[in-house]
């Protein structure tokens, strides 16, 4: 379960989060929508510890991520993260973009690794490419293969930082596919996203964050379609 | 006899020495210019500008003055202090410096190259800082300034004819002697030029090759 209570994170003078609560259980799919510049990517960086926080806290399974004494590089292995421009790492080829992390962070043996990659690979739908080099590859694919890369490390949860924003709307559905089949196999994630239907469609629930504050949060399909915060309206009237 | 005796086979060893002593000099200061180089470039990339200002006046200076004024000025000051060093090791500490100074710049580069969410990326599947410098931000920018590299390299085998003027008999030096002895200075700077070629040249087409076969 992660645990977001009163998170406060600023740049400098500049105030990003002003105070964030939020609960999300195990196997539940939460969606963040929100114009651009409010602080939602923000947010998700400071849960896997990626971003510091000046006040609050957050807890992953009862472990306080920005506390001096906890393992960041230990809790990062149950918390996978996929972003907008996937970063896949080009000098290596798709196997090894997988294979690289159970590697050198879980200690598993070459073998061992490629094996867990090709599933992950096959999973997600790239089991023809394991020798090809990323830049060579659409962006729904470099984007498929940056989840394959993330659930090789068998992670708890998922933080998704619009991973279809890049992408160009053709290849919008194959990533889409993908995080459906992940829900339904009782994935924990944590959605960024523009993709309003699709929120309402695989989100559990759906907070609408203006200004660094979640101004609404409810069942997917109340916010979406009954929203009953005038600015989460605003926002809505002007996306949908 | 002659005051002056022409080229002949028995000075083949002469130059072979010459030949050696100038791959020799080059792979010495291009190793270890390339590991300070990366050491320094790494500490330039992640420091503080106060830092970068202090470092960059001092590279500044390895790499604005002539190499040649530096070598005469090193192997003389060190002589002056009364610890004189052989030709070979004052050569090598400067063409070492000189390079070390060019390398950094490259190697900074190299650093910068790599964008920030490369190595996020790499720190949120767990990888620790080191971890994500060796396997993921290293060999991206390494890979992208290879062919600067390899300028600096090539032109450290040229330059490292200049620390024949502290009396390193590599091949330049070498070729000065036979040349004072046989008066025949045409064949011999030919030849010479020819050996700077053929040293260059494989590996110059080498670099060529890499970078083919890294550019994917």
């Amino acid at each position: 379960m992660i645990q977001i209570q009163g998170v406060h994170k600023s740049f400098g003078a500049l105030k990003i989060l002003k105070g964030i609560d939020l609960e999300v259980n195990k196997g539940e799919v939460v969606s963040i929508i929100g114009g651009s510049g409010s602080g939602k990517s923000t947010l998700l960086y400071c849960i896997n510890g990626i971003e510091d926080i000046q006040k609050g806290r957050v807890l992953v399974d009862g472990v306080d991520v920005h506390d001096k004494s906890t393992n960041l590089n230990k809790l990062r292995q149950e918390i996978g993260m996929v972003f907008q421009q996937w970063n896949s790492f080009p000098h290596l080829t798709v196997l090894e973009n997988v294979s690289l992390a159970p590697r050198v962070v879980l200690g598993k043996n070459k073998k061992e690794a490629q094996e867990l990659a090709k599933h992950h690979l096959q999973h997600v739908g790239l089991g023809d490419k394991f020798d090809v080099f990323p830049t060579q590859m659409s962006g729904g694919q470099q984007q498929r293969l940056a989840i394959a890369r993330t659930l090789a490390m068998n992670p708890n949860y998922m933080l998704l930082d619009e991973i279809t924003s890049a992408l160009d709307p053709e290849l919008v559905g194959e990533v889409l596919d993908t995080l459906r089949l992940l829900r339904d196999e009782g994935m924990t994630m944590i959605c960024v996203t523009h993709e309003m239907a699709f929120a309402k469609e695989v989100s559990d629930q759906i907070a609408f964050v203006e200004e660094g504050i979640i101004e609404e949060i409810g069942e997917a399909k109340q916010v979406i379609e009954n929203p009953s915060n005038e600015k989460t309206k605003r926002f809505l009237s002007k996306v949908l | 006899m002659s005051l002056f005796t022409p080229l002949s086979w028995n000075d083949t060893g002469f130059i072979l020495t010459g030949i050696l002593n100038t791959i020799y000099i080059s792979v010495l200061a291009i190793s270890v210019g390339t590991v300070l180089g990366l050491m320094i470039g790494f500490i330039r990339s992640v420091s503080t500008q106060s830092i970068n200002f202090v470092l960059g006046s001092i590279l500044d200076v390895l790499r604005i003055v002539p190499l040649i004024i530096q070598l005469i000025l090193f192997s003389t000051f060190v002589g002056i202090m009364g610890h004189p060093l052989p030709p070979f090791a004052s050569g090598s500490i400067i063409l070492s410096l000189y390079t070390m100074a060019f390398m950094t710049e490259v190697f900074r580069a190299g650093f910068d190259n790599v964008s920030k969410s490369m190595g996020i990326a790499a720190r949120s599947l767990g990888m620790t800082y080191w971890q994500s410098m060796r396997y993921i931000v290293l060999p991206i920018g390494m890979k992208s300034v290879f062919p600067s590299w390899m300028g600096v390299a090539l032109s450290v085998i040229k330059d490292s004819a200049l620390v024949s003027v502290i009396g390193y008999m590599e091949l330049l030096r070498t070729s000065e002697q036979l040349i004072t002895r046989t008066q025949q200075p045409l064949e011999i700077l030919l030849g010479v030029g020819l050996f700077y070629f053929i040293i260059s040249y494989p590996l110059s087409t080498f670099g060529r090759y890499m970078e083919k076969k890294m550019a994917i």
